[in-house]
């Protein structure tokens, strides 16, 4: 995967949409990312970190139960053993020593599932930066827990109220912050999206994934790579670094969005957080809010990188439901031990509900992160609790499932 | 028609020794009156008139215009209502239409620049669209004649500011802070420097917008700019009053704050 051309676009999409205050912003972040990331000693710092700090690589797991029980061979990417349980720490540790190496000692970030926040708090205390995360309404109820975190490592969350109160009100929020504080501020992004820089920076700090993956997949497979290679969606960034590993092989790419956030599904192209991607919006530009029970793709947009390799056939996008999620979650659990994120989840019920089709096949699954911030509102769904229940939506079913 | 009707009118005004009053308002909010505070506040002295049309995420609008927006949208406003409003006003006073990017991308360029015109507005400001992605959208409405107003801010460089310039139409509008719009106790001193940094390179009417409250502030602020936008602080009395009264006589105390009397 290459850089994106001069006005930061992948094929159509992507671009520097942004008001005119942070244009200046952005093009100091692109050419501080471009020196850093040609100088061998922030690349032996960076690597430095993602070995002694966040505990790289990460292991691949063969699933003996399930690829018993599925009759497909699953190989699981094990983000969810990283420092702070997902793959989110490659990209934060990337850009707060960036924000350091650059000046900036306060660090503003948007967070989702709260996985981003975590991160990025971690990152700023190890640095000893101020940070500020902002998390929508819904997602502080749903995330308690991950608020309490970034609480604990010295961050201060702010609730961002506007809005469906989820990511996408979150980003508004968190680029409100940096149109007025663009001087001092650094705006740590949490996802391959927003302006360029960010969706091409982003995903350069998440390459580490598809490359280590890659190695291990030749290691266990004789040589060879898997068949399918699939991870979820929701701005894209753990699918983009593992994609990133296979895009030149014979691997067939598989993004898996929910059916209440598909933004490549429906192909429809907007504007929203900085870039030109397809997103979910309504037949006059109001861009539409997400919904799925992961806090963390709950998110009306897509990386741009994404919309491109969606066009050119490279990466094909599929959705599946809340209920089929909610299984998944529970059938790793049971089978191998290990309790995803509802997000990785979906790359997993993708497979569950497609095993007809990957019979006999080699499925390498992103497992992005680990399960333990979202025990509290599974449990509560099943326990049938009302509010949580509101986070999910078991009426959609899709063809097939 | 690419002749500059906005930019000719306000020249004309400045060159005759008036500081220039650019109130916004937001498209549907109130509901039922939006029109006819428009009209009113054309009645109270404004040189030209913003009109918002509300977009779900607007990221450099502060909470009292994110407010508006939001209860436009609950009430319902589309830009075809709000184009639709527009053509229904008796006025002579030149309009400006205030979005985001994707109500324009969504609508097409074209399209878009052309109900613009349709609907008698004059020109149009897209607050996410910096000088590099808005080649294509400016050279549309050049066609269209739909003047694209440029948003200056003070965190571009001395190279930077003039290209920013040199593409807008109609004036240029300086930004007054760095920062989001919302009303604001004090002038910040980046309105005064941002607006001495216009003036020195350009003869394009300068009004400085964003974070100007007061009649007072407005009237320090044209010792230096051409005029102002005053967006968040006319908005602000109609969410404290209910009454689009109270934010026409306010835009009547602007007016004579900036003429001095
Ligand atoms: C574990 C996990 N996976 C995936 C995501 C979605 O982000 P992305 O699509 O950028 O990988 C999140 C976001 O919070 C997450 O926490």
């Amino acid at each position: 995967m290459g850089e994106p051309d001069d006005s930061g676009r992948f094929g159509r999409f992507g671009g520097r949409f942004v008001p005119e205050t942070l244009v200046p912003a952005c093009q100091e972040l692109e050419q501080g990312f471009r020196e850093a990331w040609s100088d061998d000693s922030f690349r032996r710092e960076f690597e430095d970190l993602l070995q002694n700090y966040a505990g790289r690589p990460s292991p691949m797991t063969e699933c003996s139960n399930l690829s018993n029980e599925l009759g497909v061979r699953i190989l699981l990417k094990r983000e969810d053993l990283n420092h702070t349980g997902s793959h989110k720490i490659n990209n934060v540790l990337g850009q707060t020593l960036l924000a350091k190496r650059m000046g900036k000692n306060r660090i503003v970030a948007e967070t989702g599932a709260g996985q981003h926040g975590v991160a990025t708090a971690t990152a700023a205390a190890y640095f000893g930066q101020e940070c500020v995360v902002y998390m929508g309404e819904v997602d502080v109820r749903r995330q308690a827990l991950n608020v309490y975190r970034m609480e604990l490592l010295g961050a201060e969350v702010r609730t961002a109220m506007s809005g469906s109160r989820t990511l996408k009100d979150a980003v508004n929020e968190a680029m409100r912050d940096w149109v007025a504080s663009v001087e001092s501020s650094y705006y740590c992004l949490g996802s391959v999206m927003g302006p360029h820089p960010y969706p091409w920076m982003v995903r350069e700090f998440h390459r580490v994934l598809g490359e280590e993956a890659l190695a291990q997949s030749k290691t266990m497979l004789n040589g060879d790579v898997p068949d399918v290679v699939v991870a979820c969606v929701g701005g894209g960034s753990n699918a983009i670094g593992i994609f990133s590993g296979f895009v030149d092989t014979r691997s067939e790419l598989v993004g898996v969005e929910p059916a209440g956030g598909a933004a490549v599904g429906r192909a429809v192209p907007g504007v929203v957080h900085g870039s030109l991607s397809y997103l979910m919006q309504d037949e006059f530009g109001q861009v539409n809010e997400a919904q799925s029970v992961s806090a963390g793709l709950d998110y009306p947009g897509v990386g741009p990188e994404h919309s491109h390799l969606a066009d050119i056939g490279r990466a094909r996008y599929e959705a599946v439901t809340d209920r089929q999620v909610l299984d998944a979650f529970s059938l790793l659990s049971r089978s191998e031990g290990i309790i995803p994120a509802l997000e990785p989840s979906h790359a997993l019920a993708w497979v569950v509900r497609c095993k007809a089709e990957l019979q006999g096949k080699t499925v390498l699954i992103n497992l992005s992160g680990r399960g333990d911030k979202d025990v509290a509102q599974v449990q509560a769904i099943q326990a049938g609790d009302p509010l949580a229940l509101e986070t999910v939506d078991f009426s959609t079913e899709l063809e097939g499932s | 028609m690419a002749d500059g009707t906005l930019e000719k009118h306000l020249r004309e005004r400045r060159d005759a020794g008036r500081k220039l009053l650019v109130p916004y308002i937001t498209a549907g909010y109130p509901k039922d009156n939006w029109t006819r505070l428009v009209e009113g506040m054309a009645g109270a002295g404004a040189d030209a008139i913003e009109i918002g049309i509300p977009f779900s995420d607007p990221v450099m609008d502060g909470p009292t215009i994110q407010e508006s927006s939001t209860r436009a949208l609950a009430d319902g406003i589309t830009p075809g209502l709000a184009f639709d409003g527009v053509s229904r006003l008796d006025i002579d006073v030149p309009l400006v239409a205030m979005t985001y990017y994707n109500i324009c991308f969504r609508m097409g360029h074209e399209r878009f620049a052309q109900s613009l015109k349709k609907a008698g507005f004059a020109a149009a400001i897209l607050p996410d669209l910096p000088l590099e992605e808005a080649g294509e959208w400016a050279e549309v409405a050049d066609v269209e004649g739909i003047e694209t107003v440029m948003l200056a801010a003070p965190t571009a460089s001395d190279e930077r500011l003039p290209l920013v310039v040199e593409r807008a139409r109609g004036f240029v509008y300086g930004v007054g802070l760095v920062g989001i719009t919302g009303e604001r106790n004090e002038l910040a001193a980046s309105a005064l420097k941002m607006a001495s940094r216009l003036k020195a390179i350009t003869d394009k009417p300068v009004l400085i917008g964003v974070g100007v409250s007061t009649p007072e502030q407005a009237a320090q602020l044209a010792e230096v700019a051409d005029g102002v936008i005053v967006g968040s602080a006319v908005i602000r009395q109609i969410l404290d009053t209910g009454s689009i009264d109270a934010a026409i006589d306010f835009v009547g105390s602007l007016r004579r704050g900036l003429d001095g009397d």
